[in-house]
């Protein structure tokens, strides 16, 4: 028995560790078929959201819905997106008390797999509600004025973003002892930075002592970034500063996630 | 014969608990090793370790000839898994699930296919095969947990309480699913905190408490150790009492006065109508007599001299 099975493969290739991914990525889309509702929930609340801060605050802050509108759409794509890594921290959680993660973990695959096809299904899911939110503000006049490969940069930077970032998510849903508590710490985390940040008022409009922290916060940089390839202005900067915010996020949060994983 | 899984002095602990202080255990190629334990007594984080979720602190295991923490990979393309943990996805249908890990497992789309549909068809859950998972009642739950661990027909079964919670009937189903393995040439190792199915499917019993091997063998040599059944006599007069519990003396060990009844543990089934004569030459009234196997909580009590703990279980 001993020498037939030390033939077997001793690790798995990182090619057949891709397949195994696409395999887990399948089955968190394939998820949205027995479930609708998640369909919606990546769909109905990205146009309300832009329904309600175009309408409800545009007059106020800028005296004119669709002027906000295009000022403001960039902040909520970055808002929706951080938003969205929670669910990976949900599903991994989900997974870690249901028993689904013990079952990955006794198959002959590459270690990696399970994280990385959740992660890869969810940045699916997110860049479909990226385009619902670009598609609403269009149809009520948001206009992206630098061409479609810069449109195409922003989903990449900020598809890039949220795979940084999804390691907080990853963290939380190995620290929540239930799932639903992955949302409350996501949330506790997530809300005072997105909107302490100029997704949604300018910079200028804000106290001083405020403005220190909106400047330095990484949606801030992330939401620049976006404004200047959907509607004009300097990227590069806010690019790299935004995806230093996120590199700082994984760098910190990723193996404190393993650990936990390992440890359990 | 061969040994399918070898453990040496198994540690593991959590905190400040020690879910396992020194396991032994030792099962044969084709075989069934039944480990059998209350509630926290380490059973599952042997499981884990075995199957490679958990590195123990000190020890060593072997599953197939390998070792469980330096070739844990080759370990998981001979083992099979299913408990507790170690479950299916709840918002993918049956087919759905078992397709997944076909594709895992390296199989083709057609071929994760057809593995499914063989499986579901044998587990009586074709007609649930397009339903969540979720859905499933507990017995198709636990037949689809098992169905999803035998995908990759693994040379090596580990069945962590496969019917706890489950009714008589559902019971006896995973019970025939496992001896159809056997007969196979599985290697199973069951943890179960019921003496019965230890019994009934289990050549080998290792029972562990605190993380200790306290007794094993074969289930007969464990019932002579234990006194496997109990009888129970209550005379339908009291003024009988007495007499009956004479008469029980004499053919068993010890015997206690309990509710009304001469309870006595018993190992040979032919005490039953032994007693069942001498009552009647002695002109006792018999009101209920019955021969019942031990309960683990019996089992334990005879082997450790302290009942069964409910202490909260270490899963983790």
């Amino acid at each position: 028995m001993t020498t037939l099975n030390t033939t077997l493969p001793a690790r798995v290739s990182p090619l057949v560790g891709l397949r195994q991914t696409a395999s887990l990525a399948w089955r968190g889309l394939v998820q949205i078929r027995h479930n609708p509702m998640e369909l919606g929930d990546l769909s109905f609340q990205p146009i309300m959201f832009v329904l309600l801060f175009t309408y409800l605050f545009g007059g106020a802050v800028m005296g004119d819905p669709v002027k906000y509108l295009q000022f403001m759409l960039p902040g909520i794509i970055v808002q929706s997106g951080l938003m969205a890594t929670m669910n990976t921290g949900m599903g991994l959680s989900t997974d870690l008390h249901k028993g689904f993660f013990d079952r990955l973990q006794s198959l002959p695959i590459a270690r990696w797999s399970p994280l990385a096809g959740r992660v890869v299904s969810d940045v699916v899911k997110q860049g479909w509600s990226m385009t619902i939110l670009l598609a609403t503000g269009y149809l009520i006049g948001f206009r992206a004025t630098q061409g479609v490969v810069a449109v195409l940069a922003a989903f990449g930077l900020m598809l890039t973003f949220s795979l940084l970032a999804s390691w907080f998510a990853v963290f939380c849903g190995t620290i929540a002892d239930e799932p639903e508590k992955v949302m409350m710490y996501g949330f506790t985390a997530i809300f005072p930075l997105s909107f302490l940040s100029n997704a949604y008022v300018p910079t200028a409009t804000l106290p001083g002592w405020l403005q220190a922290f909106v400047k330095i916060n990484p949606v801030t940089q992330l939401g620049d970034a976006l404004r200047g390839l959907l509607t004009g202005g300097p990227v590069a900067q806010h690019a790299l500063l935004g995806l230093l915010g996120g590199l700082v996020i994984a760098v910190i949060c990723a193996p404190l996630a393993l650990l936990r994983l390992k440890r359990r | 014969m061969t040994k399918a899984i070898v453990a040496e002095g198994l540690v593991k602990s959590f905190g400040q608990t020690k879910a396992l202080d020194g396991v032994d255990l030792a099962v044969s190629s084709g075989t069934v090793l039944g480990l059998l334990g209350p509630n926290g007594a380490g059973k599952t984080t042997a499981v884990r370790i075995l199957a490679t979720l958990l590195a123990p602190d000190a020890g060593m295991a072997r599953v197939g000839g390998l070792d469980v923490v330096k070739d844990a990979h080759r370990v998981r393309s001979l083992i099979g898994l299913t408990g507790q943990y170690a479950s299916v996805d709840e918002s993918l249908t049956g087919a759905e699930n078992l397709r997944l890990l076909g594709r895992l497992l390296g199989m083709s789309r057609p071929d994760a296919r057809a593995r499914a549909a063989e499986l579901l068809r044998g587990f009586h859950l074709d007609d649930a095969a397009d339903r969540a998972a979720k859905t499933y009642s507990g017995g198709m739950r636990r037949r689809l947990d098992l169905a999803a661990s035998l995908i990759g027909r693994p040379k090596l079964l580990f069945l962590d309480e496969p019917t706890t919670g489950l009714d008589p009937r559902a019971r006896n189903e995973v019970w025939e699913i496992v001896r159809g393995l056997v007969a196979e040439g599985v290697t199973v190792l069951l943890t179960t905190q019921y003496l019965d199915e230890a019994d009934q499917l289990a050549g080998e019993i290792v029972v562990i408490d605190h993380g200790r091997v306290i007794a094993s063998g074969t289930p007969a040599e464990l019932k002579r150790q234990t006194g496997a059944q109990v009888l129970a006599v209550r005379p339908l007069l009291d003024g009988d009492t007495e007499k009956v519990r004479a008469v029980v003396a004499e053919l068993a060990a010890k015997a206690e006065l309990e509710n009304g009844f001469i309870t006595a543990r018993v190992t040979d089934p032919a005490v039953l109508p032994a007693v069942v004569r001498r009552l009647d030459d002695a002109g006792v009234t018999v009101g209920e007599l019955a021969l019942r196997t031990s309960t683990l909580d019996e089992v334990f009590l005879a082997l450790t001299g302290h009942r069964a703990e409910d202490s909260v279980e270490v899963t983790k």
